[in-house]
């Protein structure tokens, strides 16, 4: 005869309070977990295609002409990233042999290098450039938007992604001389 | 004549003076430390995660309070600030996210939880108080006759059929 007690009296949460309390608590773990996974996914790893993206230069800095550089127009050319600050002391290190190594395969043509100034302020910036006398293509990572995208976790850090679009080296850290640069877009370059 | 002179050597030299004196209003004191880190405050460089601007003591952050030092001195408000430095390195640098966008989840989702939370408690505060159901209200049927008497008088009905 319990089924015949009025439905009144038993009195609970409301079924629309427990399905929306569930799907919250169901959000709310899919969005930590996929913050976790995230935050221990490190950077992107070789093998991994890079999509697109645009570097808008320096005033002074051009690629073939342009102020703005978009990834997918550089296939079929080894691109060589490096993230890099001017606060940052191990950058002052390799910064020398990147620009020595660019100008070595400037002249061929088959080679890219591209700096991404990471969070870092533009008056000091430029003076890193003068006083390093870079001259390959450089421009802030606006927003952190790439930076955010390759995940980096500190600079200076490189990416080599070869001529289709495919990351294949990652140096984290600054380089300790040109020809260990150099031995890596050789390697690409030779594929 | 000699007037005429000196008038006009009187004019020359309170115009040189007004205008030095309007030259040496025109550009902003340098700001103070205050009201650099009165903007610090609010913003947070993603290098050093967790650390207030005004408090970071890396060469990074040293530099940030100097731009911000910088825009001030060039009559920037402190809105035009922020905004250069979302701009510059993405919303993250805010403490407080932008009520736009995705963001302005963080500012819905809480509450919302925080009224059906209420709401649930309330209810189930509420349900402990109610008198107990009518199986149990045999023992107080007195306070509640009508209740307590058409339940019990169908459980007799029952009880007759069966027997």
């Amino acid at each position: 005869m319990i089924e015949n007690i009025p439905a009144a009296s038993r009195r609970s949460v409301p079924l629309w309070a427990q399905i929306l309390v569930w799907v919250g608590l169901v959000v709310l773990l899919v969005i930590v977990a996929l913050g976790l996974r995230r935050s221990q996914q490190g950077t992107v790893q070789p093998g991994e295609m890079i999509p697109d993206f645009n570097l808008t230069l320096f005033d002074g800095y051009t690629y073939q002409g342009q102020t703005q550089i978009n990834f997918s127009e550089l296939r079929g050319k080894v691109v060589v990233i490096n993230f890099w600050a001017s606060w940052c002391k191990p950058c002052e290190q390799e910064a020398a042999d990147l620009e020595s190594a660019w100008r070595y395969y400037e002249p061929g043509g088959e080679v890219v290098f591209l700096g991404i100034d990471y969070v870092d302020t533009e008056p000091e910036a430029r003076g890193y450039l003068t006083k390093f006398a870079i001259t390959f293509p450089n421009g802030p990572d606006l927003a952190t938007k790439i930076s955010q995208f390759f995940r980096i976790k500190g600079v200076p850090e490189t990416y080599f992604i070869d001529q289709n679009g495919v990351l294949q080296y990652i140096q984290v850290g600054p380089f300790p001389s040109e020809a260990q640069i150099r031995q890596q877009v050789d390697r690409l370059l030779s594929q | 004549m000699k007037k005429l002179v000196l008038l006009f050597i009187f004019a020359l030299l309170a115009s040189f003076a007004i205008h030095g004196a309007a030259a040496a209003q025109s550009p902003n004191p340098t700001p103070s430390d205050n009201e650099v880190n009165q903007i610090a405050r609010d913003l947070y460089c993603p290098v050093c995660e967790n650390t207030p601007l005004d408090v970071c003591p890396t060469q990074a952050c040293a530099q940030w309070r100097e731009l911000i030092r910088l825009k001030l001195s060039e009559g920037w408000t402190e809105a035009q600030i922020k905004q250069y430095f979302v701009d510059q390195y993405g919303a993250r640098v805010l403490s407080s996210p932008p009520t736009e966008g995705f963001s302005i989840l963080i500012y819905i989702i809480p509450p919302i939880f925080l009224a059906i939370g209420v709401l649930i408690v309330f209810r189930t505060l509420r349900s402990m108080r109610k008198p107990p159901a009518p199986a149990a209200a045999q023992i107080d049927s007195a306070e509640q006759p009508a209740l307590a008497d058409d339940y019990l008088r169908r459980v007799e009905e029952e009880l007759k059929q069966r027997s």
